[in-house]
């Protein structure tokens, strides 16, 4: 186990920019998740951290030491790829063991260290079998045996379970959980899927275009975005957003007019001036009011009954859409007109650029 | 309502016969070109071979007489025939082990997908598009004992130069030496498309796993080329034993028939001295020869799969 400390790391491709000075401390045990869409550095960061991908500026520490022109080999770490990457013509335990192997560990050794991860790992029975002869998620759980049977100082995990069905993710993500309260080793995992990455991580680290845009934990991140980009790829459905306008500023509150209804008040903890905003509600801060209260109405559209929940799809006129999260037995229909009440200090405001305005906390 | 759903079903298993005889016309439709081709050029051939060795066959005239399994009998007998099956087997055993390790060699070092190995790819493989009187020329430039490059070479380090090509020893060496030269562009090409299917992540794995140049060439390189080594090796061994235009032309057989190939043989007994039927009987056996290795081959292969 050891800590991950990134420097102001970038890494440049002829011409393009693929990150740009990434900067972060990740503790020791701690479990890191890199999230962001396709194409935003997170896989090239952590290949970084790897030795599979030099570094063209800064600096990478593992367990306090620099690791720039480490090769990947002596740096200690494991990775789990997304296409599993099993050598083929090895059994399971030859698989597990091929690197303890390469470093002249003891047959004894190596074969007690792999009954021990396929003890935690359940898949003692498979130790025979070649890759060809196993499921997608057994092959999944045999990447990782083979990475923990090295006794790595962290595991890194490229969009591991992307190959895998949705059922069979969803096993998988809590079994990673366990995994990591049970050998508590630093991980850092990358995935483009925010459950993922809110169900999994002490700290999410969101990036867009090579750049973090934040850090923090996942409730931290979900409730107090620092922009827009992180407020809309942090939970399911996405958050709400409206253009809006301030009006009238008080104290310590502003009245934002969003057209679809009356203006909406947001506490604020500093002063701003009037002018255009970005209103966010996350679905689950905007309910179905009585008649007569609410401060936004429109048309229901769709409705999508999930069980525990109701997503209410409510057209406000315009191209202006908001959904709501109602509860499993709400008796929302289709086409009918509704009014729907926000929580105020549940509500964000972004300013022109996209950066959140702070609430002031109640 | 039984009688309906039984007359229904009927119907529809006689429909789905049609559809099934139509899409079976349709697929032999396909094969037909091939199989044409197969018949004029490959197992007419066979036959008609193996046809014309049951006789006493002049190449010109009308002289065919039937003797039935004595130019067989003959080859038994003939030393000259079992001296050039020798020729051509220590041709293979030391051809096609050195091309297999040669092409896989410089696969290896240019199977990348940057431009410099593009452009090496293409010298390597320049070699395979001369013919076979460009190569022996060649080759007889750089081999011959007063004039070539090597005669050159050795005469400035002041040792004695070697006439390679008429010298009892090294004619055979010599002549490997240029088939290598001349075919190791398509094993090469082979080896390239096999290591290419190789995913990156094994090596970026292995890397991970500290394996050793060497290690990864043993356990993750080449058992996954497996199946294309055995094709090489297969595909060089049907190739070499045909071994003609270099012996043909870089040593006429010399010396003292040391290089004389089983292919030049049938070809001299064919053409030179119009027994064709004789000449048959050999070509037979090669093909049994080519057939029975090439089988041991695929056998071993397969076994060790």
């Amino acid at each position: 186990m050891a800590s991950v400390v990134l420097r102001d790391v970038t890494k440049r491709y002829g011409d393009f920019q693929a990150l740009h000075g990434a900067s972060l401390h990740i503790e020791e045990g701690e479990f890191v998740v890199f999230v962001g869409p396709s194409g935003c550095g997170k896989s090239t960061l952590l290949r970084m951290i790897a030795g599979l991908e030099s570094i063209t500026s800064g600096e990478i520490l593992i367990g306090g030491e620099r690791v720039n022109e480490t090769p990947a080999r002596h740096r200690g770490i494991s990775m789990v790829f997304q296409n599993y990457a099993l050598y083929p013509h090895m059994t399971v335990a030859e698989n597990m063991g091929f690197g303890l192997k390469n470093i002249g560990t003891p047959k004894a050794e190596i074969d007690a260290r792999v009954a021990e991860a396929a003890r935690i790992l359940q898949i003692e029975a498979l130790l025979d079998r070649k890759p060809r002869e196993m499921s997608g998620g057994q092959r999944q759980r045999v990447a990782i045996g083979r990475a923990i049977v090295r006794k790595p100082k962290a595991f890194l995990f490229d969009e591991p379970l992307s190959n895998l069905d949705a059922a069979l993710r969803v096993q998988m993500r809590t079994e990673l959980a366990r995994l990591h309260q049970t050998i508590g080793a630093t991980m850092i995992y990358v995935t483009h899927d925010q459950v993922e990455a809110m169900t999994m991580a002490d700290r999410i680290v969101v990036m867009r275009e090579g750049h973090i845009e934040q850090v923090g934990a996942p409730l931290d991140l979900y409730r107090n975005p620092k922009n827009l980009f992180v407020a809309g790829f942090l939970g399911s459905p996405k958050m709400n957003f409206l253009e809006g306008r301030i009006g009238e500023v008080g104290e310590g509150r502003v009245l934002v007019d969003v057209g679809h209804g009356a203006p909406l008040s947001v506490p604020v903890s500093s002063r701003i001036d009037p002018g255009p905003v970005t209103v966010g509600i996350r679905p689950e801060h905007l309910k179905l009011a009585a008649n007569g209260s609410g401060v936004l109405t429109g048309r229901v559209d769709v409705v999508e009954q999930l069980g525990n929940s109701t997503l209410i799809y409510v057209d406000l006129g315009g191209r202006a859409q908001v959904v709501a999260e109602e509860s499993g037995d709400c008796p929302a229909h289709v086409g009918e007109t509704v009014r729907l009440a926000v929580a105020p200090a549940a509500a964000h405001l972004f300013d022109g650029r996209g950066d959140v305005i702070p609430r002031s906390v109640p | 309502m039984t009688i309906t759903a039984t007359a229904s079903s009927s119907l529809a298993e006689r429909r789905e016969t049609v559809t099934g005889r139509r899409e079976a016309w349709a697929a032999y439709l396909f094969l037909a070109p091939f199989l044409l081709v197969y018949l004029v050029f490959l197992v007419y051939p066979l036959f008609k071979g193996f046809w014309i060795s049951l006789h006493d066959w002049e190449l010109v005239g009308s002289y065919r007489e039937y003797i039935g399994f004595l130019n067989y009998e003959d080859l038994w007998y003939d030393p000259i025939f079992w001296l050039t099956v020798r020729n051509t087997l220590t041709f293979v055993a030391l051809t096609v082990p050195a091309m297999t390790v040669l092409s896989l060699a410089l696969a290896l070092g240019v199977s990348r997908r940057t431009r410099t190995h593009g452009i090496l790819r293409g010298i390597f493989f320049a070699s395979s598009v001369f013919s076979v009187s460009v190569v022996t020329l060649i080759w007889q430039m750089v081999l011959n004992g007063e004039r070539g490059l090597i005669a050159h070479l050795l005469r400035s380090l002041g040792i004695a130069p070697i006439d390679f090509l008429g010298h009892p020893f090294w004619a055979m060496p010599s002549m490997v030496v240029a088939t290598l030269w001349w075919s190791v562009g398509l094993p090469m090409a082979l080896f390239i498309a096999g290591l290419q299917q190789i995913p990156g992540e094994l090596y970026e794995a292995a890397e991970l796993d500290n394996a050793s140049r060497w290690t990864v060439l043993r356990k993750i390189t080449l058992p996954a080329i497996h199946r294309t080594v055995i094709l090489v090796i297969v595909l060089q061994i049907v190739l070499q034993f045909q071994v003609f235009g270099q012996a043909l032309l870089m040593t006429q057989g010399g010396p003292a028939d040391r290089t004389r190939t089983l292919v030049q043989n049938i070809y001299h007994t064919a053409f030179r001295d119009w027994q064709v039927g004789y000449a048959s009987a050999m070509a037979m056996l090669l093909f049994v020869l080519m057939f029975f290795v090439s089988m041991l081959q695929l056998y071993i292969g397969r076994r060790e799969d």
